[in-house]
């Protein structure tokens, strides 16, 4: 685009981003403070995971863009389009395809390879902010390894409910040493960072910083050995595909009750299709799913 | 209803963007504002942008407040954005506001002081009664009655204060390294005052009054009174390496306030007059004032004092003055959270689901 640099960043601010991506990598699961930029999108668009992506992209590189797992919600859509335009790279919507895939709030279903990155948007790369507000504070906490505060409120969960109550952004351990923020990904994603092939990184640009889960890193969610880790779906089969392994979204298609459960990775889905899969078509009716939740249990 | 799979965001998007700007134009059959008549007709508005934008640019602030129909958020944003691939030549040397062609200048601590008291043109006195004759247009108002000015140099009321000793000093005004700039560094604790001033000048207007007023009700009070506070334009001079001399770039329009606070004394200190200071891009006295008033909130470590206050906590107040930060923030809750929902979804259920059966089974004890 005429009057910015390639992927709209200067070389020097995408060099500073290198270096704190860099040390990122180096020390799994720690959050290193960087120079982030204002961008021309608004804080909480994903400006940390779009700094890092100008940072890491090149001209050679196959860029996807998905956000709630989609590539056609209007952020993912706007996103796509500013490094289109900006740096000029091929796009996609194939998980396949794509060197570098960043994302808000999902994993692609499809596993990642070795010859890709996947980068997370972050609105709050801080685990432990609910429990403490103070970021001096939390420091501190992560230079100590003192985690007790969250194996607290996880053990609070268990008394008061039975089972841990976070859904997502559920708090893992990176190489047996940093508790880290998993970005807002359904827990159902969770196993997927621990020894995935592909680099991950994280960008949160308004609280300005980033972190990094080498390929092939041990990544557990905090859990107790009598309380194991447990995901969470809708006990359903997409409508569209029949996938009944896939994290799906809820679609409320009346006032009446009824539901349809699709697939939130479209990619996923349409290459499902695409092979044949099919689903029932149908939205469920109130009753339906009343039952099936009586019988399909929680999913687990 | 039957459920497709949304395509189309694109499409989606560049509509929105057609509706926005016919939406921007009002009814064609209006006169459309020229930046022009913004940047002489709404002067307070384009300078808030200019602070808060942190960008002192008078022709683009006033684009920024058109293009964003008025919305000074959203206005001081595009100003942010567009200031950030700047390239940084370097530093002015500090301003000497004592040299301010002073248009306006009031102290409250002394009746008469060199210089004068100068109203300039203020709404202080003005009675809030809505001026239905300038619902007319055309009407020019009769020109001011002109005077010229008692000096060419205005003492800061704090110099004036100084002379006795009763107030603290400026510190050292040329540091040997350079100031800090959180644009380009992230902010860390304990954030030291130059880094302090420059979020608070930034800083949202609206939050910094809030927090000034909480200091004065007592949440952190610091007992001031105006020093002084004066608006005008200060020469801006810089030292290009290869000269070795200063050269004057040009002109700026400040507010400055100089908060004076009592202090009673440390083991390490004689009782003494302190100060909260303020400076603000444009004509913005209640952001100067408000600004004084939290940066000596945030001094209690310096003077022994318990921090107990909001105002007081400089990681609460430099991480939540930024408007365009909270604004972003608090915005992004638009955007679509319907997988993180989903998951809340099925939990909630299944702990309604236990929660029912656990009702159940007491009942049937009961029974």
């Amino acid at each position: 685009m005429n009057g910015y640099n390639f992927a709209y960043l200067d070389e020097q601010t995408k060099r500073m981003i290198r270096r704190a991506i860099l040390k990122a990598v180096a020390i799994p699961g720690h959050q290193v403070p960087f120079g982030s930029r204002e961008m021309p999108l608004p804080y909480g668009w994903g400006t940390g995971g779009i700094q890092v992506t100008a940072s890491v992209l090149g001209a050679a590189d196959t860029l996807k863009v998905i956000d709630q797992g989609a590539d056609d919600t209007t952020n993912a859509v706007s996103i796509r389009r500013f490094f289109a335009r900006t740096a000029g790279v091929a796009t996609t919507t194939d998980t396949e395809q794509a060197t570098i895939i960043q994302t808000r709030h999902r994993i692609p279903e499809k596993p990642l390879r070795e010859d890709q990155i996947i980068v997370y948007q972050v609105p709050q790369p801080e685990p432990l902010s609910k429990l403490e507000p103070s970021r001096a504070e939390t420091r501190r906490m992560h230079a100590l390894a003192e985690y007790g505060a969250m194996h607290v409120r996880l053990y609070e969960d268990i008394t008061r409910f039975g089972h841990v109550a976070i859904s997502y952004d559920y708090p893992v351990m990176v190489n047996q040493r940093y508790l880290m923020a998993p970005s807002p990904i359904p827990a159902f994603d969770n196993p997927k960072m621990h020894m995935m092939p592909a680099l991950q990184l994280f960008g949160a640009g308004r609280e300005k910083r980033i972190y990094a889960i080498p390929p092939y890193t041990d990544v557990r969610s905090l859990d107790f050995e009598d309380h194991p880790f447990r995901t969470t779906r809708a006990p359903h089969c997409c409508a569209l595909c029949g996938a009944d392994d896939s994290y799906l979204d809820e679609v409320v298609t009346d006032d009446a009750g009824s539901r349809m459960f699709v697939c939130s990775d479209t990619d996923h889905c349409e290459t499902r299709q695409a092979q044949g899969h099919t689903g029932t078509g149908e939205p469920m009716a109130r009753e339906a799913l009343a039952a099936g939740a009586a019988h399909g249990g929680d999913g687990s | 209803m039957a459920y497709v799979a949304v395509k189309g965001g694109e499409r989606a998007i560049d509509n929105a963007h057609a509706w926005l700007a016919e939406d921007r134009r009002g009814d064609p059959a209006v006169p459309e504002i020229s930046l022009a008549q913004i940047q002489q007709q709404l002067g307070r508005s384009v300078d808030r942008v200019m602070a808060e934008g942190s960008l002192y640019d008078p022709d683009l602030a006033a684009l920024a407040v058109k293009q964003a129909q008025g919305d000074l958020i959203e206005a001081a944003f595009l100003l942010r954005a567009y200031r950030t691939t700047l390239p940084r030549f370097g530093y002015s040397t500090p301003l000497d506001t004592a040299a301010m062609q002073v248009r306006r200048r009031v102290s409250a601590v002394y009746k008469d002081l060199p210089g004068g008291q100068v109203l300039g043109p203020t709404y202080d006195y003005t009675h809030r009664l809505l001026d239905f004759a300038l619902a007319a247009e055309g009407n020019l108002p009769a020109p001011a009655p002109q005077a010229t000015a008692e000096s060419a140099t205005m003492p800061r009321v704090s110099d004036i204060l100084r002379s006795e000793d009763l107030i603290e000093g400026d510190g050292n005004p040329m540091p040997t390294t350079e100031p800090g700039d959180l644009t380009r560094e992230p902010l860390g604790f304990p954030a030291p005052r130059d880094v302090r001033l420059q979020a608070l000048a930034r800083g949202d207007e609206g939050f910094l009054l809030a927090m000034g007023y909480s200091t004065q009700r007592g949440w952190g009070g610091t007992h001031p009174f105006v020093g002084e506070v004066r608006l005008g334009e200060v020469a801006v001079e810089i030292v290009p390496p290869e000269l070795g001399f200063a050269i004057d770039i040009g002109e700026v329009t400040l507010t400055e306030c100089q908060m004076i606070n009592q202090f009673k004394g440390s083991k390490t200190k004689p009782p003494q007059f302190t100060r909260g200071y303020g400076l603000v891009f444009g004509h913005a006295e209640r952001k100067a004032m408000g600004m004084a008033l939290v940066d000596r909130a945030m001094r209690h470590d310096e003077f022994g004092e318990e921090a107990t206050a909001p105002a007081q906590n400089i990681e609460f107040m430099l991480y939540h003055s930024d408007n365009i930060e909270g604004t972003g923030f608090v915005e992004h809750l638009k955007l679509p959270h319907y997988v993180d929902f989903q998951s809340e979804l099925e939990t909630i259920r299944r702990m309604r689901r236990e929660a029912e059966t656990n009702v159940a089974t007491l009942k049937e004890a009961a029974e």
